[in-house]
C-alpha cells in the first residue's frame, strides 16, 4: 500500500463501519462494525481478555456476557516467546480459544510503562530485557509483524506515546514521529484484507498539535482511528476538549476508538462526543471493602443478570474481599464487565430509538442523585454537543 | 446418613454414604475427598468457573478459622453459610483449622505465655477452656458455647467438634501432653453434644468426633474407644498430617485407631 494516500483512493478504502442511527442533537452514533470474526454493535465497550491472573475471567465467561470483541495483549504474547509460537497455536484466537473479534495493541505502550530500561528512537522502541540483558527493538515493522502473526481483527499502529502531562517539544516530536510510524506500519502490513490497521491520533493536550495530527492521519487510507494520548493524568476539562476536537475532525464513516476510557460517566459523555469504541482496565480498589457492606445481603445490583449478582450478596463479597482468596476479585471483574456491556447496550438502544439526550439525563440523575449534581466537566462537555442537564 | 461398604480390600474401604444433607437425598463415594475452600470459596475460582470443572466433590470443606471472625454477620443472615457463600446445594463440612496452615508460629509460645501469666495471678493451672483458631484478622479464642453458637449460625451438614490438637503441633509429644489432649477433647465433645441437644437448628447437623493423643499409641486407643461411645456421626483422626519423617509412625497409629472405630461411620483425615 502507498505510504501517503491521495484523496481519490480514500473513496475506495474499505468501510468496516455501518451507521445505523445518529443522535439529532449530539454527536452520538449507533453502528455496526463488520469484522472478520463477526459483527459488533457500537458504541461498544471492549474488555481486556486476560487482565492478568489476579482479575481475569475466562473467554467462556466473556462470551456468556455477550462480549463480541475484546483486547489481546501483544506485549505478553507476541514478544515473549514470539509470533512463531502463536502462529503454531492457530493465532491468538486459537491460543485464547476466543471465537469472536480481537483487537491488539502495538505492544509499545506496555513496553514503555512496564520496562524501565526502554528508549525511544526514530527506529522504534528499544529495550534491554532485565532478565537476560538481551536488547530488542520494537519497530513499527516488528509490531505489525507480530500483530500479523497474532491474527487479530483490529491491529494498532506503533505510536510514540508521551504522557498527557508532558509539555514542550517532546509532544510535537512524538506526534510527528507517530505519523511517520503510521506510514511505516501501513507499508509493512501484510494482511490488510484480514486485519484492520487503526491509526492513533496524538498531540497531547495541545489543540494545534492535535489538529495537525488529525489533518495528516486522515489523509492515510486506514479503516479506523483511535484517539490516543489521553486518559492519563490530565484534567477532565482538558480531556473532553481534546476528545471533542478529535471527533470533529475525524471522518464520520469510520470508527473512533477512544483508548483507555472506561468509567461509566466518561463512557456516556464520550459517546455524546462521537466515540464508538472504548476499553479500560479496572483497578482493584473497591467500595465493597467498607464496613457498611458487611451485613448488606443484597446483590451489588438487583437488576444485573451477571453470575456474581445472581448468586452472591454484598456481604459475602465483603467477607471474601477481606480474606486472602483472590476469588473476590474475579467476582467483581465479572460484574464490572457485565455492567459496562449492559450500559453500552442501553446507550445504543437509546440512540437507535432517538432518545439519547433523555437517556443521558436519566443516567446522570441515577449516578449523581440529580442531573445538576453531575461533575462540571461532564456538564460542559455535554452542553458543547447540545445536551443540557436539569 | 447411611454408610454402605461394597468392598474391603486389605483394610481399604470402598462404598457410599447415602441420605446426606438437609433433605437427606445426597450421596458421597468413599474413599472421597472434600473441596477445599478459603472463606467459603474455592481459591481463585468463582462459583461459575468452579462448575466448569468436571468431578467437583459433593462435599465442600469450610474452615472455622476463616469464618469465625464473621460470626456476627452469619448470625444476622440466619439462613446458613451454604446459602451465604452461594453453595446452597453443596454438602458442607466445617473443620476447625485450615488444613494448609493449621499451626501458625507462636501457637505453643502463646499457650506458655498464658500459663505463665495464669500462674502469676493465681489462676488454676489447667485453665484451658478454649481453643484458638487463626483467621485473617488474627487469633480468635473459642469456648464450647461460643463454638456451638457459631455452628448454629453456619448450619453445616457435618462439623468437627472443638478439640485440643496442640499435641500434634509440638515436635515430640510428652505422655502428659498427649493425655491432656484426649481428656480435653472428650470434655469438649460432651459439652458440645449437650449443647446440640438444646439447639433445634443443629438437629440436622452431625458432630464429627476428634481422635487425639499425639504419637502415644495408648492415648490414641483411649481416645478412639471413648469417642466411639458418644453419639457422633463420624471420626476425624487428628494430627496425622505434617512432618514426613514421622509418617510411618503415624500410619501405624492410624491403622491401630481405625480398628477401634465402628464400621458404619466415616473416618476423616486432614491434609
Amino acid at each position: 500500500m502507498a505510504a501517503a494516500a491521495s484523496p481519490t483512493s480514500l473513496e475506495s478504502a474499505p468501510r468496516i463501519m455501518r451507521l445505523v442511527a445518529e443522535c439529532s442533537r449530539s454527536r452520538a452514533r449507533a453502528g455496526e462494525l463488520r469484522l472478520p470474526h463477526g459483527p459488533v454493535a457500537t458504541p461498544v465497550f471492549m474488555p481486556v481478555g486476560t487482565q492478568a491472573t489476579m482479575k481475569g475471567i475466562t473467554t467462556e465467561q466473556l462470551d456468556a456476557l455477550g462480549c463480541r470483541i475484546c483486547l489481546g495483549n501483544t506485549y505478553h504474547l507476541g514478544l515473549r516467546p514470539g509470533p512463531e509460537l502463536i502462529q503454531k497455536a492457530h493465532g491468538l484466537h486459537g491460543f485464547m480459544n476466543w471465537p469472536h473479534n480481537l483487537l491488539t495493541d502495538s505492544g509499545g505502550f506496555q513496553m514503555v510503562s512496564l520496562v524501565s530500561l526502554s528508549e525511544v528512537t526514530e527506529e522504534g522502541v528499544s529495550f534491554r530485557s532485565p532478565y537476560d540483558g538481551e536488547e530488542t527493538l520494537l519497530s513499527p515493522e516488528k509490531s505489525v509483524e507480530i500483530q500479523n502473526a497474532l491474527g487479530s481483527d483490529i491491529i494498532m499502529q506503533l505510536d510514540d506515546v508521551v504522557s498527557s502531562t508532558v509539555t514542550g517539544p517532546r509532544v510535537k516530536e512524538a506526534m510527528c514521529r507517530s505519523v511517520r510510524w503510521l506510514d511505516r506500519c501501513i507499508a509493512a502490513h501484510r494482511q490488510p484484507d484480514k486485519q484492520n490497521l487503526f491509526a492513533i491520533i496524538q498531540g497531547g493536550l495541545d489543540a494545534d498539535l492535535r489538529a495537525t495530527c488529525l489533518e495528516e492521519m486522515t489523509k492515510r487510507d486506514v479503516p479506523g482511528f483511535a484517539i490516543g494520548g489521553l486518559s492519563g493524568g490530565e484534567s477532565k476539562s482538558q480531556f473532553w476538549r481534546m476528545v471533542a476536537l478529535s471527533t470533529s475532525r475525524l471522518p464520520k464513516d469510520k470508527p473512533r476508538y477512544l483508548m483507555g476510557v472506561g468509567y461509566a460517566t466518561d463512557l456516556v459523555v464520550c459517546v455524546a462526543l462521537g466515540c464508538d469504541m472504548f476499553d479500560c482496565v479496572f483497578p482493584t480498589r473497591t467500595a465493597l471493602k467498607k464496613k457498611q457492606y458487611a451485613k448488606d445481603f443484597r446483590p451489588i445490583d438487583p437488576e444485573c443478570t451477571c453470575p456474581t449478582c445472581q448468586k452472591h450478596s454484598r456481604a459475602f463479597l465483603h467477607t471474601l474481599l477481606h480474606s486472602d482468596n483472590t476469588a473476590a476479585l474475579h467476582h467483581l471483574t465479572v460484574h464490572n464487565i457485565a455492567y459496562q456491556l449492559r450500559l453500552m447496550s442501553a446507550v445504543r438502544a437509546s440512540i437507535v430509538e432517538k432518545r439519547f439526550p433523555d437517556f443521558v439525563r436519566d443516567f446522570m440523575g441515577t449516578m449523581y442523585g440529580d442531573p445538576t449534581l453531575c461533575p462540571a466537566w461532564a456538564t460542559e462537555a455535554l452542553a458543547s454537543v447540545g445536551i443540557t442537564l436539569g | 446418613m447411611k454408610l454402605n461398604l461394597t468392598k474391603v480390600v486389605n483394610g481399604c474401604r470402598l462404598g457410599k454414604i447415602k441420605n446426606l444433607g438437609k433433605t437427606g437425598d445426597c450421596t458421597m463415594d468413599i474413599p472421597g475427598c472434600l473441596l477445599y475452600t478459603k472463606t467459603g470459596s474455592a481459591p481463585h475460582l468463582t462459583h461459575h468457573t468452579l462448575h466448569k470443572i468436571h468431578g467437583v466433590p459433593a462435599m465442600a470443606q469450610l474452615t472455622l478459622s476463616s469464618l469465625a471472625e464473621h460470626h456476627e454477620v452469619l448470625a444476622e443472615y440466619k439462613e446458613g453459610v451454604g446459602k451465604f457463600i452461594g453453595m446452597p446445594e453443596s454438602l458442607l463440612y466445617c473443620s476447625l483449622h485450615d488444613p494448609v496452615s493449621p499451626c501458625p508460629a507462636g501457637y505453643v509460645t502463646n499457650k506458655w505465655l498464658v500459663r505463665f501469666i495464669g500462674l502469676r495471678v493465681g489462676l488454676p493451672k489447667d485453665e484451658v477452656k478454649s481453643v484458638s483458631v487463626w483467621g485473617v484478622g488474627g487469633r480468635v479464642e473459642i469456648t464450647a458455647s461460643k463454638f456451638m453458637a457459631m455452628q448454629q449460625a453456619l448450619q453445616p451438614d457435618w462439623f468437627q467438634c472443638l478439640a485440643d490438637g496442640e499435641a500434634t503441633c509440638d515436635e515430640a509429644t510428652s505422655m502428659k501432653r498427649a493425655r491432656k489432649s484426649v481428656d480435653r477433647s472428650l470434655l469438649f465433645l460432651d459439652n458440645c453434644l449437650k449443647l446440640q441437644e438444646e439447639s433445634e437448628v443443629l438437629q440436622k447437623s452431625m458432630i464429627i468426633g476428634v481422635i487425639e493423643g499425639g504419637d502415644v499409641l495408648e492415648e490414641r486407643l483411649r481416645s478412639a474407644r471413648e469417642t466411639a461411645k458418644r453419639p457422633v456421626g463420624g471420626f476425624l483422626l487428628d494430627g496425622l498430617q505434617g512432618n514426613p519423617a514421622t509418617l510411618e509412625t503415624r500410619l501405624h497409629l492410624l491403622s491401630s485407631v481405625t480398628a477401634e472405630l465402628p464400621e458404619d461411620k466415616p473416618r476423616l483425615v486432614i491434609g
